[in-house]
């Protein structure tokens, strides 16, 4: 009989220590998968934000760097410049990439770094308790916006693929969600086209992630589920925002 | 060595790194240090290294723990306002044991302060800087030659000790042009292997991580007698310059740019009769304490005077070295005034005569 699932060789074995119902899990399986598949674990540098992920320094069988806050993408270009023909990957959360790591995001993008990010975007801060995030919707409540995100106090939600699209150079840019089963089907294959992008030399390429917080939203784990598709994916469309000519 | 060439500072820093085995640079334009970044986009190309411009020098310092985490010899150069900027990096870099050269152009602050040489960071260099329990390694140089020289010893004493090592230079070390000889090109290929580093598995090895993380506090404490245990026989590294101490009475301490003032000083007393001696540390951690007290023994020696470019940091070691043996005096210029050699003899000899002496620049007590 055909054995149609193994344990990824470039995911860690131990348990994680995320918390039930986090998609987390879900999507670091999605990245070994496709390392595997690409035959690149062997190459495979990982660069691991600050936030929850960072449990991740445990959960990658292959080389990892721990960063400072916000500062993953500057890391990851430290060490592509270094080693060209690795394969480097940030892995980072929406307060890491797109609040204290804009900078190092946009101009990261802009240099057209040959660096692939994984963007995992829950509206909110994970790690530190669930404070209100650049990508946290209108109206949702945060320990930091407890009377909802409004426009006079807090601004509007970032859309990073969106603005990303504006620069010259990223070679891949898309958004998917991790919340269905086609959708992370077809986040996997997004990490794929980003992964060829980097392989190709063509450029920055970045899969922005929609996921879910169950614990800091106060929801249950279906509910966080359901919310994504009501709410989150109605601001974050999904789909590509770019493919770079050779990249089909 | 070669033959003498005239170079100016940030330049000669730059080209001794190379020499030192270094082929990758990360910063960002600040003053008084812009020829080095400068030289350094023209010459890297050449040597097959990468130079890269940040987009600030938050995103430079990490950019350098990038490069440092894959084993490469790497080096970025600062000045003041930039170093604060990198602070955090380098406490990172510390806490992941992570090897890289930091180039501290110092100049006149706080603040936005001025382009002009200072003393001012010695204790943020000296003292760890950022947060957490860690000390960079800090070597001090105090001539255009020595830029070059002790460029090779800063990245060997940031390899053996795994941690950043700071230059700590200032505006006028880097502007001044000297003659100089530079050392023969080191082949970074010859440098010895980083089993530690992370740069890829490459079918030879299991996962290697760079990390300065542990939630959990056993798990942390552990790491931190790991990063201390390697600083155990740091004093064998010790450096410091002696010039006319054998008989002297009247210590003079200082370094990098002072300490080559008092040279002068030193010359012009000594034609009076004055026994007058400098004790210059080069490396600031590990600071020379033991010399130093020694020095402070010395049943000759009358008083030691501490000389800065700052209202007084490395007195502090200086005054803990020396552990109330005699009496450390202190003078010092601030905000980037450099003293001349007639204003620090005639302090000093205030002080021979027992006189009421200026510290300079302190209201109540001039």
């Amino acid at each position: 009989m055909e054995r149609l699932t193994h344990h990824p060789a470039p995911l860690a074995t131990c348990q994680t220590s995320y918390c039930p119902g986090c998609i987390h899990g879900v999507i670091h399986r999605l990245v070994c998968e496709v390392i595997e598949e690409m035959d690149l674990l062997q190459k495979s540098i990982i660069v691991l934000p600050v936030g929850c992920s960072t449990l991740a320094v445990d959960y990658f069988a292959f080389d990892s760097v721990q960063s400072a806050h916000g500062r993953a993408c500057a890391v990851a270009t430290g060490v592509k410049r270094s080693l060209p023909d690795r394969h480097v990957i940030t892995y980072q959360g929406d307060g890491d990439y797109a609040s204290i790591g804009a900078a190092e995001m946009v101009h990261a993008a802009a240099r057209g770094e040959n660096i692939t990010t994984i963007f995992v975007n829950n509206g909110i801060y994970g790690m530190t308790g669930g404070q209100m995030a650049p990508t946290t919707l209108m109206g949702w409540k945060s320990e930091t916006s407890p009377y909802g995100r409004n426009k006079e106090t807090h601004g509007f939600p970032v859309r990073v693929c969106e603005m990303l699209s504006q620069l010259n150079g990223p070679a891949y840019i898309a958004r998917t969600d991790a919340t269905t089963i086609a959708g992370i089907r077809k986040t996997k294959a997004a990490m794929k086209k980003a992964f060829t992008a980097q392989i190709k030399g063509l450029g920055y390429s970045v899969v922005e992630v929609l996921s879910t917080c169950p614990t800091n939203w106060g929801m249950t784990p279906v509910d966080a589920l359901k919310r994504v598709k009501e709410e989150t994916t109605k601001y974050y469309p999904t789909g590509e925002f770019k493919v770079a000519e050779g990249l089909e | 060595m070669g033959e003498k060439i005239l170079m100016k500072g940030a330049e000669a820093i730059s080209e001794a790194a190379i020499r030192a085995g270094c082929r990758h640079f990360f910063g960002y334009p600040i003053t008084p240090q812009n020829e080095a970044p400068a030289y350094m986009a023209r010459r890297l190309p050449e040597v097959g290294g990468s130079f890269t411009q940040a987009e600030s020098e938050v995103a430079a310092v990490n950019m350098l723990y990038g490069c440092a985490a894959t084993g490469k010899r790497v080096i970025t150069t600062s000045s003041s306002p930039g170093i604060s900027l990198m602070t955090e990096g380098i406490s990172y870099m510390a806490g992941a044991d992570l090897p890289a050269v930091i180039v501290n152009v110092v100049r006149g602050g706080p603040g936005l302060g001025d382009i002009a040489p200072a003393q001012g960071d010695y204790f943020q260099a000296v003292k760890g800087g950022g947060h957490g329990d860690y000390h960079c390694i800090v070597v001090a140089p105090s001539t255009i030659q020595e830029n070059v020289d002790l460029m090779k010893s800063a990245f060997d004493l940031a390899d053996k000790y795994r941690t950043p090592t700071i230059v700590l230079s200032d505006g006028l070390l880097g502007q001044m042009m000297e003659a100089i000889e530079l050392p023969e090109m080191t082949d970074p290929a010859t440098l010895p292997h980083k089993d530690w580093a992370a740069d890829g598995m490459q079918g030879k090895r299991g996962k290697n991580l760079i990390n300065s993380f542990d939630l959990l506090p056993d798990g942390l404490e552990k790491m931190n007698i790991e990063m201390w245990k390697k600083f155990k026989n740091v004093e064998e590294d010790v450096m410091f310059e002696e010039v006319q101490m054998d008989d002297a009475e009247y210590v003079f301490v200082a370094y990098g740019t002072v300490a080559r003032i008092l040279k002068s000083v030193i010359k012009a007393m000594r034609a009076n009769g004055h026994k007058v001696g400098l004790f210059r540390p080069i490396t600031l951690w590990p600071f020379p304490s033991k010399r130093l007290a020694e020095i402070a023994s010395r049943p000759q020696v009358k008083f030691l005077f501490d000389i800065e470019l700052s209202f007084g940091q490395m007195i502090e070691d200086v005054k803990l070295a020396v552990s109330c043996q005699k009496e450390v005096k202190f003078y010092g210029r601030q905000g980037g005034m450099v003293p001349t050699t007639d204003e620090l003899e005639a302090v000093t000899l205030k002080h021979i005569k027992g006189e009421p002496a200026p510290t300079g620049g302190i209201p109540w007590n001039d």
